[in-house]
């Protein structure tokens, strides 16, 4: 190992979010290493999704310091907050294509204002081709395809600006087991060979060992436990233990 | 004492409904100031706002035109009855013009243009909204207020006059059809009574308010679509309170604009 500290690409420090008086954050605290992939876990309805999109902007922190990189960025505004998000790529659970665009010109949609129509639809292509779509389909309206070639674009569009960090929003979310797995592969795919920082939320267990670098369990508003994921069945943290063993009875109560 | 408390109750729920509508007022104030920035400032999405123009204006045509036709050849049958009582039938050709070009070419024309387009704006955005489009936009570092408002709003504001003009025209010719096959005027001379009555002015203040029309139209839409509530059912509340807001908030302005008009 070489000596270097390495400084962590995401840093959330006791990040609070409430919506009238549903607290749904109550001070999570995350770092998150460059070319890691980190996977957080937790129940339906624990602030999964509230804690990306807190990272994103989406959602403004009522108190605590999200950093990316060198940036507050709950705090940045304007034209610094678009280069911010020039830094991320994000997959969305239902896809969030715009159906009013073709194939093409979802994934190549970040690449238009760089590149004219010929290059950025070329490009597109390349990224389609690599999640495993050919060129017949970049014509198509997103509604014309299955949900997983809809994963798929999605995907695509994701990396399609090579993006330094990428956010995947329950990945395999009503997918069927074999395309779960060709989605997850994929995702490591192209997080080892990008060298990207990745942040997955989910709840699915087989796409965690897929994927994970690293795993947090969310629950309650708070990160309960971080560790390797080698370390996920082992780590005596009884949090983790009902979770990734499906248990109906322990610390994290089932409502039935 | 039981009484005192429900009469608290009572002015509670009295000042929680007034607090309500003044936070929407705000919050539309704010959501249109938003809107009216990302207008005029770069940058400009062209391609999607001409697309828009062919949605608003282009694809209401034939639902405006025909509404025209219809009010036109009413107008000058009604008109004639009216006229006739005291032996005034000739101001036909007149009013018929002067009605539709400063009121029912404009109101009537809005309206249409309010039940077709914000519902379907509504109904979009609402949908985008739910889906995460909305999010995703901003992910990929495109600001929703001037990719999806922005157009839409100069697209209302640009094409209601042009779809108020041809409303004129064809309102008009509604009148026309009706004075001459129906009532047996003389067409020559309901051309020349059309023409010579009718001044810039009413034919101008027409049009102003159909661009004031635009912008109310296609604001609702984006505004109600925009925070739309999650699921299907949100969806469908945007959509039919885009169409409500719109439809009266044209009234509304539309008396305003009538007594500026007058008083100049």
């Amino acid at each position: 190992m070489t000596a270097t500290v390495a400084t962590p690409k995401i840093v959330m420090k006791d990040v609070y979010k409430s919506f009238g008086s549903k607290h749904v954050l109550r001070g999570v605290t995350l770092d998150v290493m460059p070319s890691e992939s980190m996977v957080i876990i937790g129940g339906s309805g624990t602030g999964k999704s509230i804690t990306i999109k807190s990272i994103l902007g989406l959602v403004r922190p009522d108190k605590g310091e999200v950093w990316v990189d060198d940036i507050r960025a709950d705090k940045v505004r304007g034209g610094r907050r678009d280069d911010l998000l020039d830094k991320f790529g994000m997959l969305f659970q239902g896809g969030a294509l715009f159906d009013s665009l073709t194939v093409w010109e979802n994934v190549a949609f970040r690449l238009r204002r760089k590149l004219g129509k010929a290059d950025a639809r070329d490009a597109a292509i390349v990224k389609l081709r690599r999640v495993g779509l050919g060129p017949e389909n970049a014509d198509l309206f997103p509604a014309e395809l299955s949900g997983g070639m809809q994963k798929r674009v999605g995907l695509a569009r994701a990396i399609a600006d090579d993006p330094e960090i990428i956010f995947f929003d329950e990945p395999t979310t009503g997918l069927d087991p074999i395309m779960s797995d060709v989605i997850n592969d994929l995702i490591r795919e192209v997080v080892t060979e990008m060298g990207a920082t990745a942040l997955t939320i989910t709840h699915d267990m087989t796409s965690v060992r897929r994927i994970a670098d690293k795993v947090a369990m969310l629950h309650d508003g708070v990160i309960q436990w971080t560790g390797p994921v080698g370390a996920l069945e082992t780590c005596g943290d009884p949090y983790v233990d009902q979770f990734i063993n499906g248990r109906a009875t322990g610390p994290i109560e089932a409502l039935r | 004492m039981a009484l005192l408390s429900a009469f608290q109750r009572f002015l509670a729920g009295i000042g929680a409904s007034v607090l309500g509508l003044l936070r929407a007022t705000g919050a539309l104030s704010i959501f249109a100031a938003q809107g009216i920035v990302h207008c005029i400032l770069p940058t400009w999405y062209w391609r999607e706002t001409l697309r828009q123009m062919m949605r608003i204006g282009y694809y209401s045509l034939p639902v405006v035109g025909l509404t025209a036709l219809f009010t036109g050849a009413v107008l000058a049958l009604q008109i004639y009855i009216g006229g006739s009582r005291f032996n005034a039938e000739g101001v036909v050709a007149s009013i018929v013009a002067i009605g539709i070009v400063r009121e029912l070419g404009p109101v009537l024309g809005g309206l249409m243009v309010a039940g077709r387009v914000s519902a379907a704006i509504a109904a979009e955005l609402g949908t985008m909204r739910v889906t995460e489009q909305i999010d995703a936009l901003t992910t990929l570092s495109t600001n929703p207020f001037k990719y999806l408002v922005a157009p839409r709003l100069i697209a209302g504001v640009v094409t209601l006059p042009i779809l108020v003009a041809v409303a004129d025209i064809i309102g008009v010719m509604g009148g026309f059809l009706v004075g001459v096959n129906r009532l047996n005027f003389n067409a020559g001379t309901y051309i020349s009574n059309t023409v010579n009555f009718l001044e810039a002015g009413d034919i101008l203040s027409g049009l102003y308010k159909a661009a004031v029309f635009g912008f109310i139209i296609t604001l609702m839409g984006c505004y109600h679509g925009y925070n739309s509530g999650r699921g299907a059912q949100g969806v469908g509340a945007a959509t039919t309170n885009a169409v409500v807001s719109a439809s009266v908030l044209i009234f509304a302005a539309n008396y305003i604009l009538t007594e500026l008009f007058f008083t100049a």
